[in-house]
């Protein structure tokens, strides 16, 4: 029987129903009703486990001290996931086309298209705040000692996810295509040119050619909107299995309890 | 761990393995698992290789470079430079288009061999920094980057700021009394010609070997 009990309605006592006689497990539409979110949760679990892995994800025992500064991580996360969701709906009505259409598609998202402007405004503020975000969760994982055993293999996929991020930033500042745009991915390019021996080749990859050309922005897009957003989810996957699978760490200023200590007390 | 397959025979008959035959070394179970593997491999770079060569691909694939007319030969003196629009790059408007400054080859100021390529000398706007548009100004008789001070003086020689190396030139030639603009080619200090290279990468010394030239673009041959 469900625990969920509903107020009766205000009708004469004659037209409630008879409350169910002692021993009898007769079960109403009503009780079907209420238990129906968790019989499709059952349904589901009886058929994958997922519940143990949810469990197992996000019922896990932390460190004495753990506080707020914990959380950048978790914000880092939904710094990203605001980019993709956003960075999906502005797919729907940006064109890369270098002849004129990308900046009239932007045009038109900021003027015509109904939050356009909103929606546009929190891919490209947010992608500043996922910069932020990401140095506060590094320099936290510094300060804290979270980087060292057992947790390198995390901090590497961690450097893996700025780089990701910073290719990001790079590669969707072009994507309005203005001035601003244009000009500072002509300086960035140039700069991946002065690498030594593979830099030529790299700026060419880049550009797709020696000059700026017609599909380089369609080149940076394909970069921006697929190529990394999928390592990126990928990458976030394997750091958030590895935060679940090592714990976290306790604040460097939280003394782990001594044997004799834990004697005493107990 | 000792490795316990080491004191097994190499041959499936020794080890008793049921339809083995003599000679044979490799168990069905390797076999199988190894043409599995492979069959898996060959798929994945059936559709990987193409994909990657296809991304890479404008690295190697020579860009044309075509001769645009830029205006009559009486357009262009030796005292001060005339800018001309030309296209870079097709298909893409205005943002394929870049302006070249041009002048009439002066003997008492350009000390570079003469031949059928310089009658008139014109030096890209690309500021050999990082790349923004450089500007003549003609009161100073040099120029100026607006993005990070880079100065040259008249022949597109770095005067001052960060440029690793003299403005690039392009090609001119003369047909029937119009001036054309050819192919790009990028200087080192004795202005002597290079296939182009990007911005910031120095021609002296050992720089033209630190910063190959590239498939992509090149100056034409015996020049």
């Amino acid at each position: 029987m469900p625990k969920l009990k509903l107020p009766a309605p205000p009708i004469p006592a004659k037209l409630n129903p008879r409350p169910a006689r002692p021993g009898s497990t007769k079960t109403g539409p009503l009780d079907v009703a209420a238990e129906a979110g968790i019989s499709a949760v059952d349904w589901v679990d009886e058929r994958t486990s997922i519940s143990g892995a949810a469990r197992w994800m996000m019922f896990r025992k932390v460190p004495k001290g753990t506080n707020w500064f914990y959380t950048l991580g978790s914000s880092t996360m939904f710094a990203f996931l605001s980019q993709a969701v956003t960075g999906v709906f502005l797919a729907m009505y940006y064109r890369p086309d270098a002849a004129g259409g990308a900046y009239e598609s932007i045009r038109y998202i900021n003027n015509e298209v109904f939050l356009g402007e909103f929606v546009h405004g929190m891919h490209k503020w947010g992608s500043s705040v996922m910069v932020i975000l990401v140095f506060l969760h590094m320099a936290r994982t510094f300060f804290f000692g979270a980087y060292k055993y057992p947790r390198e293999l995390n901090w590497v996929i961690g450097v893996a996810l700025l780089i990701l991020t910073m290719a990001m930033s790079f590669t969707g500042y072009l994507l309005p295509f203005d001035q601003r745009s244009y000009w500072a991915t002509i300086v960035g390019v140039n700069i991946n040119g002065t690498g030594p021996l593979v830099g030529p080749y790299l700026s060419d990859f880049l550009r797709a050619g020696p000059e700026f050309g017609a599909t380089t922005l369609s080149r940076f897009y394909a970069i921006h909107m697929l190529l990394i957003p999928g390592a990126m989810a990928a990458l976030i996957g394997a750091h958030l299995y590895m935060v679940a699978k090592l714990g976290t760490t306790a604040p460097p200023w939280i003394k782990a309890d001594s044997p004799v200590k834990k004697e005493e007390k107990a | 761990m000792p490795d316990r397959h080491k004191t097994k025979s190499k041959y499936t008959v020794d080890r008793r393995i049921p339809g083995a035959f003599e000679g044979e070394t490799v168990t069905r179970r390797r076999f199988m698992t190894a043409s599995a593997h492979t069959a898996g491999g060959v798929a994945a770079m059936a559709f990987v290789l193409p994909s990657v060569a296809f991304a890479l691909g404008p690295i190697f694939e020579e860009q044309e470079q075509p001769w645009q007319d830029v205006g009559a030969v009486d357009e262009f003196d030796t005292a001060t430079y005339v800018p001309k629009t030309i296209t870079i790059a097709k298909g893409v408007g205005e943002a394929g288009k870049s302006t070249v400054y041009m002048r009439k080859f002066d003997p008492a100021v350009d000390k570079e061999p003469k031949d059928e390529y310089n009658d008139f000398i014109a030096l890209s706007t690309r500021c050999m920094h990082l790349g923004c548009p450089v500007r003549f100004v003609p009161a100073a008789e040099r120029f100026i980057c607006p993005c990070h001070g880079g100065v040259y003086n008249f022949r597109g020689e770095v005067d001052g700021g960060p440029p690793v190396r003299p403005l690039d030139r392009f090609y001119t030639r003369v047909r029937n009394g119009r001036v054309e603009i050819g192919p790009r080619f990028s200087v080192n200090r004795e202005i002597q010609r290079f296939s182009p290279r990007d911005p910031g990468e120095p021609l002296d010394g050992v720089g033209q070997y630190l910063y190959p030239s590239r498939p992509s673009i090149r100056k034409l041959p015996n020049t």
